[in-house]
């Protein structure tokens, strides 16, 4: 078991490895560098080569590369183009209003996702069925951005309930914070709980249709026992990968979200920083948001493998 | 008169079709269990007889609905009651053992658990004595250490084991009805046999009555004390089971008897015509009227109804009986199989062994093989053109891992695989050559899987003929209908696609597959245990026919070894990936033979109520060969003692050419069989 984990651990160092190689590499092959950004239409003669000095990129790219992963190990991505301040700084906040942003549609989303899954499934074809599974079809059809767009022009404009857009600076605190967040999680939960409740209902009928639930029944198991103790431990196991690849996706990747409420998050950041071609801030959060899907993948790994009597014994055994 | 505890009255349950028809599953079924009973119910896939078991339950399987009848139960009809009623009956009153235990009990839960529950649900136990209890019904069960085997989850079991537990959960309501859904089917014969033997003797004991319900006469002949043979979604004969078993008078069960390999008797049996006609086609007449060989014209436009004859206790569907009743027997008449033995050798296996353990990384680089205790170790055979040799054994015995090397999809860890006495075979498939993949043909166990469900008959034939000759327009096709006509299949096969084909044709497909590359050897996988028996000895005709057309050797691995009898020159008996004994077919199964043969022949079940099971040795599952010895030492009744786990037997020669691998002198062998 510790090999086991020991082993996958490695193999997302590998990843990481692989992904900053990639980047680096990409930025690299992009023409012009940090230097013709910067100075712009002065970036030729003594004037540049003063920069290269002083950004030292007149090294060979290999080992810019070594002291780039040295210090990003140790959490010093560099100086960002734009702001030319530390990329650490730049980045603190944005995580933390990101983990916010994703805490709260996890929290919201994923039991409401659960709780529809399972009814729409004992209840197939039934009305709760239909009526749920129409409601989870559009949310899942309609783009973030047509929903997003709406609900600020119903809640923000119409009704003048919550601010439309966050206005606030990136640094505020969680209280002054959380007003701003509601309808961004709204947008962001509605596609998530879709999509997640269509999963578990299939997973759910999936496991009511097998042998087990039959001979369950022909136990003389009453309803809901048998489907806590038969049904729902062993369809909500796959649940979690799918789990895991939604908290990753929240994490980095609600770009479009982020950019319709101007929520200063990481998505947000990544187009800001490609927009302004801010090469060592991209690079950074290329690696940063590896990093999280790596991990939180490994732990939903883990957690399978702890949960599921099957898998456990069989890589002890082996 | 004994007491009643199950009656079915006129019971009819359906579906609708798309079409909005009502297609019927049951068809008007009557019949009574009483108390202390053992009910067969006998019949193909589809004749509805799982359906039946399941509503006697009280339970319509989701889709289908019941049309009319009931039934009944401590007189209140089962099929009306609400839920929370039945969950005081199923488990309490009625238990069922499920065909497949290893998919019937919930993954997630450990096996103590899963009895518990029902201990909790049917008894007033308290906790202490619900413990005790649960090791009581894993002992009845013959479960070794039921303590440990309490605290297990299901997939950390064997297959047999799985199946005991699920015997002893359906006891812990002390039901006063038990139902079997094919309980031994899946399991090895040896375990089977254990199986069969518990339950008999919990019928004895515990005085409950049981219904059990497979497609297997063999089985049902050793537990049943009356017979239903079901046909069609209707009862066909009813009676007591030595009557039905040794004087059938309806002339499906009389063909079904008839077409049953026996161990007794070398040869095929005669094979029945056509299939069950398939639930919703419209058919005036007795549904068994295309396959019937007695059948007359008024067979064809009226259906005959089930008639009570008193004095022999039984009810018959036929308008025909009469004429069945003076057929005193079934008289089986065999086709010898013929063989013309060629002297000349085309494959021969030396010092083959394989393993599936993972090469580690060092082993890789050195290319060397580390591990010394392979899953299939020395196995010498040669064969000779013409010849079929048969590999036998339990699961795990490495019979099917030989043919994938054969084939080329499992490398060999050692040895040669040497074809035609001259060419080697390359254990990797990738480097054989195309000729080298011409010649060696394989045939699977189940035409569900092997057969590509995208592709029509006509392409799937097509294939194998592109390929290897390059046939292409007119001459593709008539090699297509050639073939198709050889294993008795129309024209009008070749547009179709595998799912609109039954079982036994779509098998014949995959034969046809075979033969369209013009192997000299086929490999075949079990083919015939996907089928039912009716359509079995069909398939088996069919090989042997087409092996003295094309001189085609077959390697036949079976599980079975009364279809190995009907169709092998020779036999092969591996234990643990080890060759037990070798030699031909009619020398193999008669004595003196290697005590693991005796074990396997012993737990054949035949289908005739006066020829019981022998059960010599412990269905034990052993996981891993012994690193030293024998490879039967862990199971053997006659274990001689030191020498049996230290040496590897020698092998011994009798006079009639069988080769036997055991520390046993021969002569001794033969004195203390059991016969």
């Amino acid at each position: 078991m510790l090999f086991l984990i020991i082993k996958r651990i490695l193999l997302g160092l590998i990843t990481l490895f692989i992904v900053s190689l990639i980047t680096f590499v990409g930025t690299e092959i992009l023409p012009g560098d940090a230097c013709t950004t910067y100075l712009e239409r002065q970036a030729f003669g003594e004037q540049l080569e003063a920069c290269y000095r002083r950004l030292g990129l007149n090294v060979p790219a290999y080992e810019r590369y070594i002291s780039w992963a040295v210090n990003a190990i140790q959490g010093d991505f560099g100086y960002s183009l734009s702001g030319e301040m530390p990329i650490k700084e730049v980045l603190g906040p944005r995580i933390k209003n990101s983990l916010v942003l994703a805490s709260a549609a996890i929290f919201i989303g994923i039991p409401i996702a659960l709780i529809l899954g399972i009814v729409t499934a004992l209840w197939r074809d039934k009305l709760p069925d239909v009526a749920i599974s129409t409601v989870t079809i559009f949310a899942m059809t309609i783009p973030e951005f047509i929903s997003a767009t709406l609900l600020i022009l119903i809640i923000a404009i119409w009704l003048e309930w919550l601010p439309g857009i966050v206005i606030v600076p990136t640094d505020v605190s969680f209280l002054e914070l959380l007003p701003n967040i509601i309808l961004p999680v709204i947008a962001i939960a509605m596609i998530m709980t879709a999509h997640m409740a269509r999963m578990v209902r299939s997973s759910v009928i999936q496991v009511m249709a097998s042998e087990y639930v039959q001979m369950a029944i022909l136990k003389g198991v009453p309803y809901w026992k048998m489907v806590f103790k038969h049904v729902l431990p062993n369809a909500l196991l796959p649940a979690i990968n799918v789990v895991a690849l939604t908290i990753a996706w929240l994490l980095g990747g609600v770009v479009v979200t982020e950019v319709v409420f101007n929520y200063p998050g990481l998505g947000r950041l990544v187009i800001e920083s490609i927009s302004n071609r801010d090469l060592p801030t991209v690079q950074a959060l290329a690696i940063i948001l590896a990093s999280i899907y790596v991990s939180i993948n490994l732990l939903a790994d883990l957690m399978t493998l702890m949960l599921n009597p099957r898998l456990k014994t069989l890589q002890i055994r082996k | 008169m004994t007491e009643i505890i199950q009656k079915v009255k006129n019971l009819s349950i359906g579906f609708k079709s798309k079409k909005g028809e009502e297609i019927l599953i049951l068809r008007n079924i009557s019949t009574n269990i009483k108390k202390g009973e053992t009910v067969g119910i006998v019949g193909e896939s589809g004749s509805g007889k799982s359906t039946l078991a399941l509503a006697m339950m009280g339970y319509v399987k989701h889709g289908l609905y019941t049309i009319g009848g009931e039934c009944e139960f401590n007189s209140s009809n089962l099929l009306k009651m609400k839920n929370r009623d039945l969950e005081k009956i199923r488990g309490r009153k009625i238990a069922m053992i499920p065909q497949n235990a290893g998919q019937a009990l919930t993954p997630n839960l450990k096996i103590g658990y899963q009895i518990d529950e029902a201990l909790q649900l049917h008894s007033d136990l308290k906790e202490e004595e619900r413990e005790q209890k649960i090791s009581e019904l894993l002992n009845k069960v013959r479960l070794p250490s039921p303590e440990t085997i309490a605290l297990r989850y299901p997939h950390e079991l064997s297959g047999g084991q799985q199946q005991r537990v699920a015997v002893a959960m359906a006891l812990a309501g002390t039901p006063d009805l038990l139902l079997l859904d094919e309980p031994t089917t899946g399991l090895d014969v040896t375990t089977q046999a254990h199986v069969l033997e518990l339950l008999n003797f919990i019928a004895k004991d515990t005085g409950t009555s049981m219904v059990y319900v497979s497609h297997d006469l063999g089985a049902i002949a050793q537990v049943s004390d009356r017979i239903i043979v079901m046909y069609s979604g209707e009862i066909v004969l009813e009676g007591p089971s030595r009557d039905i078993l040794k004087k059938p008078i309806h002339p499906y069960t009389y063909g079904l008897l008839k077409s049953i390999p026996k161990l007794s008797l070398a040869g095929l049996p005669q094979s029945m015509p056509g299939s069950q006609p398939q639930p919703g086609k419209m058919h005036r007449g007795c549904s068994f009227f295309d396959r019937c060989d007695f059948s007359e014209e008024k067979c064809k436009n009226n259906s005959p109804q089930l008639e009570h004859l008193e004095e022999l206790n039984t009810s018959v569907r036929c308008f025909n009986y009469k004429s069945l009743m003076n057929d005193s027997q079934v008289n089986q008449t065999v086709n010898k199989i013929k063989t013309s033995l060629h002297d000349k050798e085309i494959l021969n296996l030396s010092k083959v062994s394989i393993s599936y353990a993972k090469q580690k990384l060092l082993d890789q680089v050195l290319n060397r093989i580390s591990d010394d205790n392979p899953t299939v170790k020395d196995i010498n055979i040669n064969i000779k053109k013409g010849e079929t040799i048969a590999l036998v054994g339990e699961s795990g015995s490495g019979k099917s891992t030989i043919l994938k090397s054969i084939a080329g999809l499992l490398r060999t860890k050692g040895g040669i695989i040497k074809f035609d006495q001259n060419r080697n075979l390359s254990s990797d498939l990738k480097e054989r050559d195309p000729n080298d993949l011409r010649i060696i043909q394989l045939i699977f166990q189940n035409p569900d899987e092997s057969l590509n469900p995208n592709h029509t008959v006509e392409e799937i034939i097509a294939q194998p003929l592109k390929l290897y000759f390059g046939l292409k327009g007119e001459e593709l096709k008539k090699n297509i209908i050639d073939l198709l006509q050889k294993v008795r299949l129309g024209e009008f096969y070749m547009s179709r696609y595998p799912r609109q084909l039954s079982g036994g044709e779509k098998q014949r497909v995959a034969v046809a597959r075979a033969f369209a590359a013009k192997p000299d050897i086929i490999l075949c996988d079990e083919v015939t245990s996907a089928l039912d028996v009716s359509v079995q000895a069909a398939v088996l005709n069919l090989l042997q026919q087409l092996k003295e057309d094309f001189g085609t050797t077959y390697i036949f691995v079976s599980h079975d070894l009364a279809v190995v009898r009907a169709i092998s020159d020779r036999v092969a008996v591996l234990y643990q990936g080890r060759l037990c004994e070798v030699g031909p077919s009619k020398d193999v199964y008669q004595f003196p033979s290697h005590p693991y043969t005796e074990v396997l022949l012993g737990a054949v079940l035949e289908p005739d109520p006066d020829i019981k099971p022998i059960l010599v040795a412990e269905d034990i599952v052993e996981e891993k060969p012994p690193q030293k010895g024998c490879s039967f030492q862990g199971r053997c009744s006659r274990i001689l003692g030191d020498i049996c786990k230290s040496e590897v037997p020698p092998w011994q020669i009798t006079n009639s050419g069988n080769s036997i691998r055991c520390h046993i002198p021969l002569k001794d062998l033969q004195k203390d069989q059991i016969n």
